[in-house]
């Protein structure tokens, strides 16, 4: 498998680890109730299709949004942070 | 036999090797299998449940029966097939599974029980009792059914892996191959052309056709020349591409020195992982035979085999040779010996309506339904269209039952083959593979021109995908004749009649699993088992769908396929993790004292991927238990010194390094002040601890973060994740500093004056408070010291560039021995803090919050931090939870171990009543008794109690008192000093 | 007073040469990491005389300067300090050795995932990767000539993954 690092581009797996669903951007505001903070840090949907996934480049120290299928295992797009944040 | 004129081997070079001790002269050039078939020695293995004698199938890596042990000593490579073993001057080959000898193999035996050894006999039989399974049955059938055996040495890793990149891959170098990669190199793409082969050609090594007018090799050679001598292609013989894996890799194992004397030199293979842009299937076809009774005998071969070891090997399997199939290339093969002059016993064709124009026995219309001769073919009876029978005298019989494309790559991906009814075969679905382009026979085109054209294609194919332009290949002149055959899978009659000849799975194992309703493909392959050795059933899958089909009254194309999996050939685990023994199983980080600790006979000890020393012995001491004791009293007592660069240091700037430090920490370090240094706890989102260390602060913007050595990689991943992807509001920059600086700890009463003979500047306590820091020099060179202590003892950390860390070890110990001190290692740095009731990763192991460690006063209330949230919640603080506590035996000769269960007095010691657990454990020369620090339910509230320790495992039961974490000068006066 | 005595993270250890392969230190005088804060980009570049962008190398005054990961640069040359950028001295934390020759790149396949063919790594290019299990610095110096950098700690192991490299890929010549 490759993905493509936002700042070193087309790279094989071996350099990426994975760290979960990218959910984990979405951390909820400091007054957010504590039902919005358990769905944040333990709940995760596990489709057969589309998902955003979180992985780490550590050559570089990027870290990255990779768009995938899990049915296809097709990368759709990789996305910076910043990117993804927008 | 040899056949004079015959063969592309060097009958100049003659080779010598054994077989089972035996001489067996060959020519460069041959297989092991050529050259025992060029010696008449038909027997080459026996079969693995019923130790069947047995003979080569084949000619290539679809062998199932013709398995040997090659080599001695360790390097012994057992289950090699004989047909892919080139011959080399004294190479050793020995046959398996059979005792004493492959003439005469006493576990025959079996043959005569088969009638009770049908699919299912094992699962029926031994069902019961239970234990007896792993103790008796197990054993006894691992020992009977069996392949060959490794030496049972350690394995001596000189094989090696690789990486290569290439525009297209070219999976097989037969006429559609080698067209696909002339074409792709052509258009100026970087071209791989593998081939499992030592030669190019593929099929046209094994035919008699031209090319061009050009025999196939000559053909092919000429065509390679051209190709290599281009900048763009890598042409790779001997090398099997053995699976294929997302986004266009392919693992691929390379043969590269299992030709030649093993020795020490070149790797005996390279397995290597290709990422190409596009990859085209050209891996040809295989032949697959039919299921007729007693169709396992030596003497009995693929017909295609027999054409290849005629014409590529100049042998003939016999000199009577009868020829069985259901297509035209039954035809072909007696063709092809006659015109070699070989007799031609029989040809037989199940097809009633064929014709010949051979001067050959004909049968059309007609199936064979028994052989005889026990260790080799002595004859075949036919059974002829109006129902007589006919017994034909024959040493060997070619049999085709056909053409299945290798569609095997094409499926490593849950892609399943489709059934196409033209060639009774299953051809590669499309886009199975993203990426992976079948041609050729691969692709069910199976004449010379029309593969040459199909390869064409492919390439035309992959370079468009890669937005390349084609150019033109001239087509060149070969034979098209079109590939007849009329499918014909079972010949029904009575006797056995094998499919998988490796397993001994008959036709009658298959018709039985679809009675006993294991009609699913899949299940009937595990009851059966199949496919399930180590040739996959390249052979006989499809025969065994085709008759699973009938029995379930099914089409083939409706029974399905079972799943063709990586690899595509076996691949010895040594290939697969060439290179990851020894020093290549992971990096060594020595720190720049290594050399003097290890020379000073510290063992060391691996702390993640550093090596640290565990303690340094003195003469006269008998166990690391006194070096240890003698090192934390000099700690105590004078001063000692320790390497602790191994921990991580974070270099981080910014105008926002403040904040950014406030949001990953409970604790607030955008007041710290300059110069001075601060202990800071870090919480994982759910609100447990990930981690703690000091952080200084060097400047108005610009702090240095400590982490534990063995988080150290995993604080740096988390403070960039927050930094790109939480925070990126914040204005701050990180930097690993872990390996710029060689650190060293001086701590004990005597520290300040070790540092006032090294340090330029005055170490005063006025201007170095505990907790402070600030740069320095070191005999003129630029450093820094941190007054902090992990030791409870007046302490420091002084740290210079690497390049002078093993200079500075060296001084600094020549000082800490002059005041009576001395270097300590890990052990002693352990004893010291359970001393002061300090945590490491034994106590924060990842279940434990701020709250269970005592620190819920670090947690801010003013300011937002990661894990504040689930810190909160009210189970997260509740006092009944296991918190660190002090543990110390009431009878000081009793030693705690960690890991040990705590229970109130007189409970019994059973999980249910379990109060807390040990996670530290010494023995404090300070104190003169053991201590552990552990946790315990209500903890801090039951200090003084009395508990009773239990250690299941090494049999420990005993009395301890909870006691206050910090053991030693609790109100840390030595410390602040 | 006693005097320190600086060491190279190689001592010793090198040159190696093995068939078409030489391996030798090749650490520079200073090793300066570079990160512009927000919006200081381009003064930062202007300071250094450059700033390379992913997978570049760019001369600057101090020297070389190498993209090691988003918005970084790492500076082989003359020590320096800049104005408007995070620096941190980074001289002692890598070790950089050079291997060359006809034989260097086969030798690097055999250890990095890296795409090294002229087109995708031409000389000028840098990568962050891998080099066996250690993360690594890899820069194309010349046509057959790559720097490799690994932190200091993991020294040994580079030199031993690339020996051994070097010793397979000059035993396939013997065959």
């Amino acid at each position: 498998m490759r993905l493509t690092c936002p700042h070193c581009g087309d790279r094989d797996l071996r350099e990426f680890t994975y760290k979960g669903d990218a959910l984990a951007l979405l951390r909820p505001d400091e007054t957010a109730n504590p039902q919005e903070w358990v769905d944040y840090v333990h709940n995760r949907d596990n489709p057969a299709g589309t998902t955003s996934e979180l992985w780490y480049h550590g050559p570089c120290g990027s870290w990255l949004v990779a768009v995938r299928d899990t049915t296809t295992h097709v990368t759709h797009r990789t996305l910076s942070l910043a990117e993804a944040g927008k | 036999m040899r056949v004079a004129g015959r063969g592309l081997i060097d009958r100049d070079r003659p080779i010598r090797f054994s077989f089972d001790g035996k001489p067996i002269e060959a020519f460069d050039g041959d297989t092991v299998a050529s050259a025992l078939l060029a010696n008449d020695v038909a027997l080459m293995g026996r079969s693995f449940k019923y130790h069947r004698p047995r003979g080569v199938v084949t000619a290539g890596s679809d062998e199932p029966n013709a398995l040997i042990s090659v080599g001695p000593g360790i390097d012994i490579a057992p289950n090699t097939q004989a047909t892919m073993q080139e011959v080399y001057d004294g190479l050793i080959a020995r046959s398996q599974n059979r005792w004493p000898s492959l003439k005469f193999d006493a576990m025959a035996i079996n043959d005569l029980f088969s009638p009770f050894l049908a699919a299912g006999f094992y699962y029926k039989t031994f069902m019961w009792p239970r234990a007896f399974w792993e103790a008796l049955y197990e054993p006894i059938i691992r020992r009977a059914a069996g392949l060959g055996a490794l030496s049972g040495a350690p394995d001596p890793d000189r094989s090696e892996k690789a990486y290569a990149h290439c525009d297209v891959l070219v999976v097989g170098a037969g006429p559609s191959g080698l067209m696909a990669a002339e074409a792709a190199a052509e258009a100026g793409a970087d071209v791989i052309l593998a081939t499992e082969e030592n030669r190019v050609g593929g099929r046209l090594l094994s035919e008699r056709e031209t090319i061009d007018g050009e025999s196939g090799d000559v053909w092919a050679d000429a065509r390679v020349a051209r190709l290599a001598a281009r900048g763009n292609v890598r042409v790779m013989t001997r090398t099997t591409v053995t699976g294929a894996y997302d986004n266009g890799t392919y693992g691929a194992l390379e043969r590269v020195a299992l030709h030649v004397t093993p020795g020490e030199g070149p790797p005996p293979t390279c397995f290597w992982r290709i990422t190409a842009g596009r990859a085209i299937l050209a891996a040809g076809a295989l032949e697959r035979s039919i299921a007729f009774p007693m169709n396992d005998r030596p003497g009995i071969m693929s017909a295609a085999a027999i054409r290849t070891y005629l014409h590529r090997y100049g042998v003939s399997p016999g000199q009577r040779i009868a020829v069985f199939g259901n297509n035209d290339d039954a035809h072909r093969t007696a063709a092809d010996l006659t015109e070699a002059g070989i007799k031609v016993a029989a040809l037989i064709d199940t097809r009633e309506d064929a014709t010949t124009s051979g001067d050959w026995p004909f049968y059309p219309g007609a199936d064979v339904i028994e052989t005889q001769g026990r260790l080799r073919l002595e004859g075949i009876t036919i059974r002829k269209p109006g129902g007589g029978t006919l017994r034909i005298g024959a040493d060997a019989l070619a049999v085709s039952g056909g053409w299945n494309p290798a569609v095997h790559l094409t499926c490593h991906m849950n892609g399943r083959p489709v059934w196409n009814e033209d060639i009774a075969a299953f051809v590669p679905r499309e886009n199975a593979v993203p990426g992976l382009i079948p041609c050729g026979a691969a692709n069910g085109v199976f004449s010379s021109r029309a593969c040459l054209e199909d390869g064409i294609r492919a390439a035309s194919d992959a370079l468009t995908a890669l937005g390349r332009k084609s150019s033109f290949v001239a087509l060149p002149e070969a034979d098209d004749t079109p590939y007849r055959l009329s499918p014909k899978w079972v010949v029904e009659a009575p006797g056995r009649s094998w499919l998988d000849l490796q397993n001994d799975v008959t036709t009658k194992d298959v018709t039985l699993a679809a009675k006993e309703n294991f009609r699913s493909v899949e299940h009937m392959k595990r009851y059966t088992t199949q496919g399930m050795a180590t040739d996959q059933g390249k052979g006989s899958n499809v025969t065994a769908l085709a008759l699973l089909a009938d029995a379930t009254g099914r089409t083939i194309a409706d029974t399905g396929t079972t799943t063709f999996r990586p690899p595509y050939t076996p691949v010895a685990i040594s290939s697969m993790g060439a290179g990851h023994s020894g020093k290549g199983f992971a990096p060594e980080r020595f720190t720049t004292s290594h050399a003097a600790s290890v020379k000073a006979g510290a063992p060391m000890i691996e702390a993640g991927l550093w090596y640290r020393p565990s303690y340094f012995p003195e003469p006269g001491e008998a166990t690391w238990r006194e070096a240890c004791d003698r090192e934390v009293r000099m700690v105590r007592e004078r001063v000692g010194v320790a390497d602790v660069s191994t921990l991580g240091k974070i270099d981080i700037q910014g105008p926002d390094a403040g904040a950014f430090l406030d949001f990953v920490y409970t604790n607030t370090f955008s007041t710290l002040k300059e110069g001075r240094v601060r202990y800071g706890l870090m919480l994982r989102e759910d609100g447990h601890v990930m981690d703690d260390g000091t952080t200084a602060r060097l400047g108005a913007n610009h702090y240095l973060m400590t982490t534990t050595t063995a988080a150290a990689g995993p604080v740096m991943a988390h403070l960039e994740f927050v930094a790109q992807g939480l925070r990126p509001d914040l204005n701050v920059r990180l930097v690993s500093a872990t390996e710029q600086w060689a650190q060293f700890a001086v701590a004990g009463p005597k520290a300040q004056a070790v540092l006032d003979t090294l340090v330029d500047e005055d170490v005063t306590d006025a201007d170095w408070p505990f907790m402070s820091c600030r740069d320095v020099h070191v005999s003129g060179v630029p450093g820094r010291l941190f007054r902090i202590s992990f030791s409870g003892e007046r302490g420091y950390e002084l740290a210079v560039p690497a390049r002078y860390g093993a200079s500075l070890w060296r001084l600094l110990l020549a000082q800490a021995e002059s005041f009576g001190g001395g270097a300590y290692g890990m052990e002693a740095l352990n004893v010291l803090r359970i001393e002061k009731g300090f945590i490491t990763h034994a106590e924060i192991h990842g279940r434990t919050t701020a709250f269970d460690i005592g620190m819920q006063g670090m947690m801010s209330r003013k300011k937002e931090f990661i894990g504040k949230a689930l810190a909160a919640r009210q189970g997260l603080l509740d006092p009944s939870r296991e918190r660190l506590v002090g543990l110390r035996p009431k009878d000081p000769q009793n030693e705690m171990t960690a890991g040990g269960f705590l229970f109130e007095r007189g409970a019994a010691p059973t999980r249910a009543n379990a109060q807390g657990y040990t996670t530290s454990v010494c023995y404090s020369p300070t104190l003169e008794t053991p201590l552990a620090l552990g946790f315990v339910k209500s903890g801090p509230d039951r200090l003084g109690e009395d508990m009773r320790f239990v250690d299941h495992l090494r049999g420990l039961d005993f009395a301890v008192e909870l006691t206050h974490p910090v053991a030693f000068d609790e109100e840390g006066g030595r410390m602040r000093g | 007073m006693a005097k320190l005595i600086a060491r190279p993270a190689t001592d010793g250890l090198l040159p190696i040469e093995i068939g078409k392969a030489i391996l030798e230190d090749a650490q520079p005088q200073a090793i300066t990491w570079v990160a512009p804060f927000n919006r200081k980009k381009s003064a930062v570049s202007k300071t250094l005389g450059g700033f390379p962008g992913p997978g570049e190398v760019v001369e600057v005054k101090a020297g070389r300067a190498l993209s090691v990961g988003p918005g970084q640069a790492m500076i082989l040359g003359a020590p320096l300090d800049c104005e408007g950028a995070a620096v941190a001295d980074q001289s002692d934390a890598w070790t950089v050795v050079a291997l060359e020759g006809a034989a260097a790149r086969d030798v690097l396949a055999r250890v990095t995932p890296l795409d090294l063919r002229d087109a995708v790594f031409p000389e000028g290019g840098t990568a962050r990767t891998l080099v066996g299990h250690m993360t690594a610095s890899l820069t194309r110096v010349g046509p057959f000539r790559f720097e490799i950098m690994v932190f200091r700690s993991m020294t040994q192991t580079l030199i031993h993954e690339l020996e051994r490299a070097m010793k397979h890929v000059d035993a396939r010549t013997k065959l």
